[in-house]
């Protein structure tokens, strides 16, 4: 199982799509690595910079509704992972990206608006980390001298598919 | 209780229920491309397991960027082919056979009332037009498909959407379904699906349904689904024909997969939608919608027709219709990609294909590329274009671009006018 947890990437605005993730003139790449430069290329954010250390430091990321919408390339958790991002917490996901999320052994936790709202209140804080603790159920935000931790549901499937490492060894040991 | 046809589907398809609520469903058809399968098939090999669990059930085809356009492309199309004829996968569809796999896996007779279909892309929601239960998943699920016919899903509750009233001239399943994602929103119907029912839908030829469901999607939707019918029974009997007796046992047998009278739905809605108006997109959501009239004038670069949501024959005679004798305006650039091979040759003989070169249309072979900005018809920053197609993402067709979404006969009147401009005038 990954760790997941270090810096966090605030993305704050609902319904970011697998384009603005990953274009799709990137989905000609067969590797995974080979997506690597590509993180977030056309997602436009007032402060947002794909290629910025933040971007590149983030081991989390934090946005709100609908995350992942639009198409089900897979490649948009793969240039998360390749980029040391395992886990995205939200106000909520799209069906497919989050089962792709699972299905790779990452995690995608939703949490309601103020608790999201919470995981934001931390954004100006320059030392913010997050810890997502998915067989304890708990997301630890700390920053600026200040620390929270929060429960969250899960489905015991998705948790299941997060403990085995992914659906391909899940499924291949069971069916 | 009664239950609807979606939880029939799942109830005759369960494999496994490792918890409550999931359950793992056995596979009719696993449809591949070249986009999202070869790393799949990738996988597999690094694994030991470069198997396939039925290759009778497994469908192929190369249609994102058709003919290949670099090397990248190329690598990945043969990825695809080498693994098909490895593995014996007779129904792979390459060059001079290939289409938009939501058109041409319908239009071969694969897609059946009742079946469970899982592709790597989105739009594979179109296929519950058939009155199958068809997801779009990601590559691993694809892999896991691939490998043992298997796939894992949530409850499938279900919104109904009665759909009440006749559409006006000039409005047509396209609308209805940009309606729809205007009033409930792109995540309206997460981890759900839609059912749509009503008079609407029964009117509706397949490849109208095929439309209304291809865009299940963009609401978030697991699957469109429609009843099968006997509309269902007309597309379909050249390919079951040997199997049933006659179209009234066809239809009998299909009417088994229907909701029950009191299957419990988590929403019911209703929409008399006799009175709509041709619909466009504005901004960069599916769901942000106006009527023609509000966006009538807005100029755009290029008119694109073709896509898993309005390439079919049925789109081409409608744009047609609007475009004969005419020739589209000299700021525009159209784009006619026919979704299929077959499309193409039946828009041949009926002369459609005359008509749109006529009127200054450029005619590409059947392929995804322009509608995710991949290959035929990019748009440059700054440019606007009116399209058949089902996403309005921010650069979705190149980067920098605007998409405005609409159906084809709004498209035609676009491409003539040179702005957005209202069909109904034409026809």
């Amino acid at each position: 199982m990954k760790t997941f947890g270090g810096s966090v990437l605030y993305l704050d605005r609902s319904d970011i799509n697998t384009d603005e993730i990953i274009p799709a003139k990137y989905l000609t790449e067969i590797t995974k690595e080979d997506l690597k430069p590509y993180i977030l290329e056309d997602l436009k954010l007032p402060g947002f910079d794909p290629k910025g250390a933040k971007t590149r430091e983030a081991r989390v990321i934090v946005s709100r509704a609908n995350f992942g919408c639009g198409s089900s390339r897979e490649h948009a958790p793969w240039v998360f992972e390749v980029n040391d991002i395992t886990a995205v917490v939200a106000e909520s996901f799209a069906r497919i990206f989050r089962q792709n999320m699972f299905n790779c052994g990452m995690a995608a936790i939703e949490l309601p608006k103020e608790k999201i709202d919470l995981l934001f209140s931390y954004a100006g804080y320059p030392d913010t980390t997050m810890a997502v603790d998915v067989a304890g159920q708990t997301v630890t935000v700390r920053g600026g001298g200040k620390e929270e931790t929060i429960s969250f549901a899960i489905s015991p499937f998705d948790k299941a598919l997060v403990l085995a490492g992914g659906w391909v060894d899940y499924a291949d040991t069971k069916y | 209780m009664g239950k609807t046809i979606a939880e029939k589907i799942f109830a005759s398809h369960l494999v496994d229920e490792p918890f409550a609520g999931t359950h793992v469903l056995r596979l009719d058809a696993v449809l591949c491309h070249e986009i999202t399968t070869p790393i799949a098939i990738a996988d597999l090999m690094a694994r030991g397991k470069d198997r396939v669990f039925d290759a009778t059930r497994i469908k192929a085809v190369i249609d994102h960027v058709t003919p290949s356009k670099d090397t990248k492309t190329a690598t990945q199309a043969k990825i695809l082919r080498d693994w098909a004829r490895r593995h014996a996968i007779r129904d792979f569809f390459d060059v001079g056979h290939n289409g938009v796999c939501h058109a041409l896996f319908p239009e071969k007779g694969f897609i059946r009332p009742g079946y469970t279909v899982i592709m790597g892309d989105s739009h594979t929601c179109t296929h519950g037009a058939f009155g199958a239960f068809a997801a779009g998943v990601g590559t691993t699920d694809l892999e896991v498909g691939i490998l043992k016919g298997v796939c894992a899903f949530r409850e499938p509750k279900t919104i109904r959407f009665n759909l009440h009233g006749t559409l006006s001239k000039g409005v047509y399943a396209k609308d209805v379904i940009l309606f729809l994602i205007g009033q409930i929103g792109v995540n309206g119907a997460t981890d759900r699906v839609m059912e749509f029912r009503g008079p609407v839908v029964e009117a509706m030829t397949m490849e109208s349904r095929m439309t209304l469901c291809n865009m299940a999607i963009e609401a978030g939707g697991t699957s469109g689904i429609c009843m099968p019918d006997q509309v269902t029974v007309e597309y379909l009997w050249p390919f079951i024909q040997n199997d049933y007796p006659s179209k009234d046992a066809a239809l009998a047998e299909f009417k088994r997969w229907w909701s029950d009278d009191d299957a419990v739905y988590e929403k019911v809605l209703d929409f008399d939608v006799s009175t709509l108006e041709p619909i466009v997109t504005h901004g960069y959501k599916p769901d942000q919608v106006k009527t023609i009239t509000e966006m009538a004038g807005t100029p755009v670069d290029q008119v694109y027709l073709g896509s898993c949501t309005n390439g079919r024959l049925e789109d081409l005679r409608i744009a047609a219709g609007i475009l004969k004798g005419k020739t589209i305006a000299p700021t525009v650039r159209g784009i006619l990609s026919p979704a299929t091979p077959k499309i193409y040759q039946d828009a041949l003989h009926e002369g459609l294909i005359d008509i749109f070169m006529a009127a200054g249309f450029c005619v590409t072979n059947p392929t995804c590329g322009a509608c995710l900005g991949m290959s035929n018809g990019v748009l440059a920053e700054g440019e606007v274009c009116a399209s058949t197609t089902n996403r309005n993402f921010m650069g979705r067709m190149g980067k920098g671009g605007m998409v405005h979404l609409m159906s084809p006969a709004t498209s035609a009147a676009t491409a003539i006018e040179g702005k957005m401009a209202d069909p109904r005038k034409y026809l």
